[in-house]
């Protein structure tokens, strides 16, 4: 099993809006069960601050990327719940052929560099 | 989310709760947000067997520093750092409903003082055909008696007060329109201008529940008074564009407004935005920060250089004053001026700091104007028996004095507070002991100079 890394801020923080807008596109979901998500598909990896995923996604809000909604939770007390518009969806695609295109770069030179 | 029967939990949650209040980037509802994480998180570790305490702090580390929390929703939400006025709904402690209800009621005291400054045109008084004597000395009495009814119901106070305050408005009525002024005279125009300094004692004394001597509310009337200004020289700008708009728009179409604008949207207005100006610095005291004491730093350097240099070249080139007619006027203001600095300086200050620069430039600022005045005195006194006594002149004289003494006795105050021999508090309690000085004098020249002088 690996052991947990320490990511650099910075990528932690570019790829923030392509993880919640992927984690939305699979369905609607909170913010606490976003968090629980990314922990889950990143191995525990990928740890946020907590608190930090709101102003993400109230950005994303703005941006009109997510629509949010108020409504009641299991318990009883309200949630904010948080769906993927149409421009997000957009957006989503966008962003993973940019990731597509780093990664593919970066595997290829990788290759080169490891066998070199 | 859940909520919790582990009671200290819960006081837990309450504290942290209003601890992320306190933030101004973040607003009510992003807190709740934040709290049903917060929940979520509690129940997952207390069902992995963590106690509630333990639990507590594991949650709230995960969630990070508020600090960089807050201001990352700064960054999304950056309108949030400026203060928004938002008159209803008003503070918590209040309910919507008492807001929508002053809504109404300051609406229909604005409208009552617009058709109040309308009515005498029903007794064939219009404005306009030379009536303008009757409105500009009545023009207090319009609004006034309606802004302390504001207040009166604001203050919840009885009926029997606001008989008693009714007085001094009836007197003012009495003493404005009953004698036989001549519309040539000064003694008219000394009325129009005095009546209000008089009347807005009243208005203070429904500012502060009838207790004018306890307590701040003299100077929390203060206060209001100075941002009422501001406000009020702000909505004036706004009809003066809205009244400017309209004569263009209707010149367009080969209509003359002027019967619009002057008739109506100019008297009406004037009159209403008294009301709803005072609604707004009632609404927003805590909101906004106070203009009236940004002002008074900012000019108070100014003026003192202006007085100095002004000092300065009299010596230099030996000029001396011109006295003209209306010179000691001039004076008068610029004493009332540095009165206002002093004042609104004392009512931003905190009387137990220690004396900094800027009560030495205060200081240097009275005696200056001091020595202005006593310059200008001079020089007017030299020559009084050439004019002889108007009117005018003895109540320019009369209030050039009070302010004298007001400002003399500041002065020595503020020697003794830079010597640390005194504090502020003291210097506050005289400039709010005063104020009602101001007004007796002009209740006088309102209701002993027009037949002293023989209503000229």
């Amino acid at each position: 099993m690996l052991l947990r890394m320490d990511m650099s801020k910075d990528l932690v923080a570019a790829s923030a809006t392509p993880l919640v807008l992927a984690i939305l596109a699979e369905g609607d979901s909170y913010g606490y069960a976003i968090i629980k998500r990314v922990a889950e598909l990143s191995g525990g990896h990928l740890q946020w601050t907590d608190g930090m995923l709101y102003p993400v996604l109230h950005r994303l809000e703005r941006q009109g990327l997510v629509a949010a909604k108020w409504s009641a939770s299991e318990h009883g007390r309200r949630r904010k719940y948080y769906r993927i518009t149409r421009e997000g969806r957009a957006q989503l695609a966008a962003q993973r052929r940019q990731w597509q295109v780093v990664d593919g770069t970066l595997r290829g030179i990788w290759m080169k560099v490891c066998t070199a | 989310m859940t909520t919790f029967f582990d009671r200290p939990l819960e006081e837990q949650i309450a504290q942290w709760r209003a601890y992320v209040r306190r933030r101004q980037a973040l607003h009510d509802l992003d807190v709740e947000e934040l709290e049903g994480h917060l929940r979520d998180q509690l129940v997952e570790l207390t069902k992995a067997g963590l106690a509630g305490d333990e639990a507590f702090l594991v949650a709230v580390k995960r969630m990070g520093s508020l600090d960089a929390l807050s201001r990352e929703f700064a960054r999304v939400h950056s309108e949030r750092l400026w203060k928004q006025l938002v008159v209803a709904p008003g503070a918590p402690d209040e309910s919507a409903n008492t807001a929508r209800a002053e809504t109404l009621v300051v609406l229909s005291l604005a409208v009552a003082a617009a058709l109040a400054i309308k009515a005498p045109a029903l007794f064939g008084l219009r404005l306009g055909d030379g009536n303008e004597p009757f409105y500009v000395r009545n023009a207090s009495l319009f609004v006034f008696p309606l802004l302390t009814v504001y207040f009166l119901w604001k203050r919840r106070a009885g009926i029997v007060s606001g008989l008693w305050l009714a007085l001094p408005f009836a007197a003012g009525a009495v003493f404005a329109n009953v004698f036989p002024f001549r519309a040539s005279g000064d003694t008219w125009v000394l009325t129009a201008l005095h009546l209000p300094i008089a009347l807005w004692l009243a208005v203070g004394f429904a500012y502060v529940r009838g207790r004018w001597f306890a307590g701040a509310g003299r100077m929390d009337f203060v206060r209001f008074s100075g941002e009422l200004v501001i406000y009020y020289a702000l909505i004036a700008l706004g009809g003066g564009v809205l009244t400017g708009f309209a004569m263009m728009m209707f010149k367009a179409i080969g209509i003359n407004a002027e019967w619009l604008a002057q008739g109506w949207l100019i008297p009406c207005g004037a009159m209403g935005a008294v009301i709803i100006g005072s609604w707004l610095v009632e609404a927003k005291q805590s909101v906004i920060e106070n203009m009236a004491p940004v002002l008074t730093r900012l000019f108070t350097p100014l003026f003192t250089v202006l007085l100095l240099v002004f000092l300065a070249t009299m010596a230099w080139t030996g000029r001396p004053i011109n006295v003209k007619r209306d010179v000691l006027i001039g004076f008068d203001l610029l004493l009332v001026l540095v009165v206002g600095l002093v004042l609104y300086a004392a009512s931003a200050r905190d009387p137990q700091a220690p004396p900094d620069f800027f009560d030495g430039l205060q200081l240097l600022l009275v005696v200056s104007a001091l020595v202005v005045d006593g310059v200008a005195l001079a020089a007017i006194t030299a020559r009084i028996s050439e004019f002889g006594f108007t009117p005018n002149r003895v109540a320019a004289l009369g209030e050039n004095l009070i302010l004298l003494v007001n400002l003399a006795w500041s002065a020595w105050l503020y020697v003794r507070c830079l010597r640390q021999r005194g504090s502020f508090a003291v210097l506050e309690r005289w400039q709010i002991a005063y104020l009602p000085v101001y007004s007796i004098w002009a209740a006088l020249v309102v209701v002993v100079f027009p037949p002293a002088f023989g209503y000229r």
